[in-house]
């Protein structure tokens, strides 16, 4: 029933300590295998693991710990299963400015396209606000995402068409598949601290979300603000989904597919699945993080295109089950 | 206590859905509010619930104002029953009807207070075998059912229902009728907008009956279930007659030209 149940509890557990074996594992995995008893060395391996794996490793986990649950979170604000954090165009406007950081660029400096990728989704969520309004309307409120997230996408085309150099299409391009590659703990600073918070905001949803669950008339008549979870919602996934892409670019599905792999397990109620969500998609990210590493490629196949390999087909299952549930 | 609404002015789009209506609600009664499609009865139910703020006029809870209450409390004390049943996500029926108690629940989940109003309301509406079933897939009565038995659960002082019996069979709109009947004789109030009208003459205690905006008529039953009236708030000839066992019966018969 409502509030912590002994099942989801355990879910919780179980993924905690699923995330923190892999966490674990994922340190050894890589090109270069390095066993637990040379971590701490003052050597080359200690360096690859304290300099360049464990800070990946940390982001990854935040990164999909932020996706699922700003997934969650817009599947319950939306009442939609096949919503994901790129509804309100976050993300989107997110990638617009760490492009043009690139455009123009800037990237030399590193901390200078997250700080743009950050502002990109600062002037999104700005927008969507002027657009939307203070009515607290869903079907406003979503359009207005839409046009957001086709109007930064179209800009962001118009960048890769008119870039200066052939070198500058290519690294806007790669940038965009999203990749964990070659992250410090500049990047883990940066995005870490803004994920913690915007995740604080999106648990804090959780009741209304519930109520919602009935409606928006009867949520209302419970004495849930809507206007307040609609800024709530926005600023949560706004800070979340702002800080994941600054540090990773756009690495799609894990925020459609990890509710609804966590939801038969923490039963439907949209505020038990935040928890799991987070969870499972920090597990996500990291296993898939390490597979890419591991993976015999040239160079390393892009995060974001290992998601979306995983992501569609996973989506098209989904599709297929709804069909035949319809039927 | 009363629910009462004093000069109630609302205008929409240029039209003007509430006219400067006034009017008052008992404990203890059912009233049923009656009128043509568009008369104002939804956004009049929407002011008394205290979703849609009037342009002028107030609703009043005794003499507090209902927008003045802070969302959780007024959820305490005024429960809604939207008019179509809107389930989301595939939840059991168990924690549709919980969802009732979140204007009471504290913020680690429902009490023991809160789990004995859940059994009870299910109770009330024979929701109990239905307890583990997953909301989504019951029968649009059982529905109905359950999002009664959700409102219930919030043990409001006062419960409003939006035209509880659209799409129900006559069997279940006399079960939720008789379920509302005794949740008024329980000492709360209840208001609900219908359109049967031998369900209206059956089960009101009052009336209150809207046209264009306005209060045609409010009061007792007998004093306002005429056929005169009700010509006039629909448009339509009304025939009141008696049932063999004494039921009443209103039979709209023709349209007035």
């Amino acid at each position: 029933m409502i509030g912590p149940n002994r099942n989801a509890v355990r879910l919780n557990l179980l993924l905690m300590a699923a995330l923190i074996v892999m966490m674990i594992l994922s340190l050894a995995a890589g090109k270069v295998w390095v066993s637990p008893l040379a971590w701490l060395e003052d050597d080359l391996s200690g360096l690859i693991i304290m300099e360049l794996r464990l800070p990946r490793i940390i982001l990854g986990a935040a990164i999909g710990a932020a996706l699922g649950m700003a997934g969650a979170t817009m599947q319950g604000y939306l009442r939609n299963p096949l919503a994901d954090p790129g509804v309100f165009g976050v993300s989107s406007s997110a990638a617009l400015g760490a492009v043009s950081s690139l455009y123009f660029g800037y990237a030399m400096t590193a901390w200078l396209l997250p700080t743009f990728a950050l502002a990109g989704a600062a002037i999104g969520m700005g927008l969507l606000a002027l657009l939307a309004g203070r009515s607290g309307s869903l079907i406003l409120f979503t359009l207005a995402g839409v046009i957001l997230s086709s109007l930064a996408a179209s800009l962001t085309s118009l960048m890769i068409s008119l870039a200066p150099t052939p070198f500058a299409t290519t690294e806007i391009v790669t940038w965009l598949m999203g990749a964990l590659t070659d992250r410090s703990w500049d990047d883990v600073k940066l995005a870490v601290p803004i994920i913690a918070v915007g995740m604080l905001f999106l648990i804090a949803t959780g009741r209304s979300l519930d109520a919602l669950t009935l409606g928006e008339d009867a949520a209302r008549s419970m004495g849930v603000n809507v206007v307040r979870l609609q800024w709530l919602a926005v600023l949560g996934v706004g800070l979340t989904v702002g800080a994941s892409v600054a540090a990773a670019g756009i690495i799609g599905f894990v925020g459609l597919i990890v509710p609804h792999l966590v939801r038969p397990f923490a039963g439907h109620r949209p505020s038990a699945v935040l928890l799991p969500s987070a969870l499972a998609g920090a597990l996500l990210i990291v296993t898939a993080d390490s597979a890419v590493r591991i993976l015999p490629t040239v160079s390393e196949l892009r995060l974001g295109i290992a998601m979306s390999l995983l992501g569609a087909p996973f989506f098209m299952i989904l599709l297929y089950k709804m069909h035949r549930e319809l039927a | 206590m009363f629910l009462s609404f004093e000069k109630l002015g609302l205008t929409l789009r240029g039209r003007d859905i509430l006219k400067n209506i006034s009017g008052q609600f008992q404990l203890g009664r059912v009233t049923v509010i009656l009128g043509a499609n568009g008369a104002g009865k939804s956004s009049l139910l929407s002011c008394l619930a205290g979703l849609r703020e009037p342009q002028s006029g107030i609703v009043k809870l005794d003499d507090r104002q209902i927008l003045s209450l802070e969302g959780r409390e007024r959820g305490q004390l005024i429960g809604l029953l939207p008019q179509r049943p809107d389930i989301h996500w595939n939840v059991d029926v168990k924690t549709v009807v919980g969802l009732g108690r979140l204007p009471h629940s504290g913020r680690w989940g429902m009490g023991a207070a809160d789990h004995e109003a859940v059994t009870k309301a299910m109770a009330a509406t024979d929701c109990t075998e239905l307890a583990e079933r997953k909301a989504m897939r019951l029968s649009g009565g059982e529905q109905g059912r359950v999002l009664l038995a959700r409102v219930l659960a919030g043990e409001p002082k006062w419960l409003l229902a939006d035209e509880p019996l659209a799409s129900l069979d006559p069997a279940h709109q006399f079960d939720v009728l008789e379920r509302l009947k005794n949740y008024a004789k329980a000492g709360n109030g209840v208001i609900v907008v219908l359109h049967d009208l031998t369900q209206a003459a059956r089960f009101a205690d009052d009336i209150m009956i809207m046209k264009d905006g306005d209060i045609l008529a409010a009061g007792p039953r007998d004093a306002v279930m005429t056929a005169d009236i009700m010509g006039q708030a629909y448009g339509v000839e009304v025939q009141i007659g008696k049932s063999d066992t004494g039921e009443p019966l209103v039979v709209p018969v023709r349209r007035l030209p």
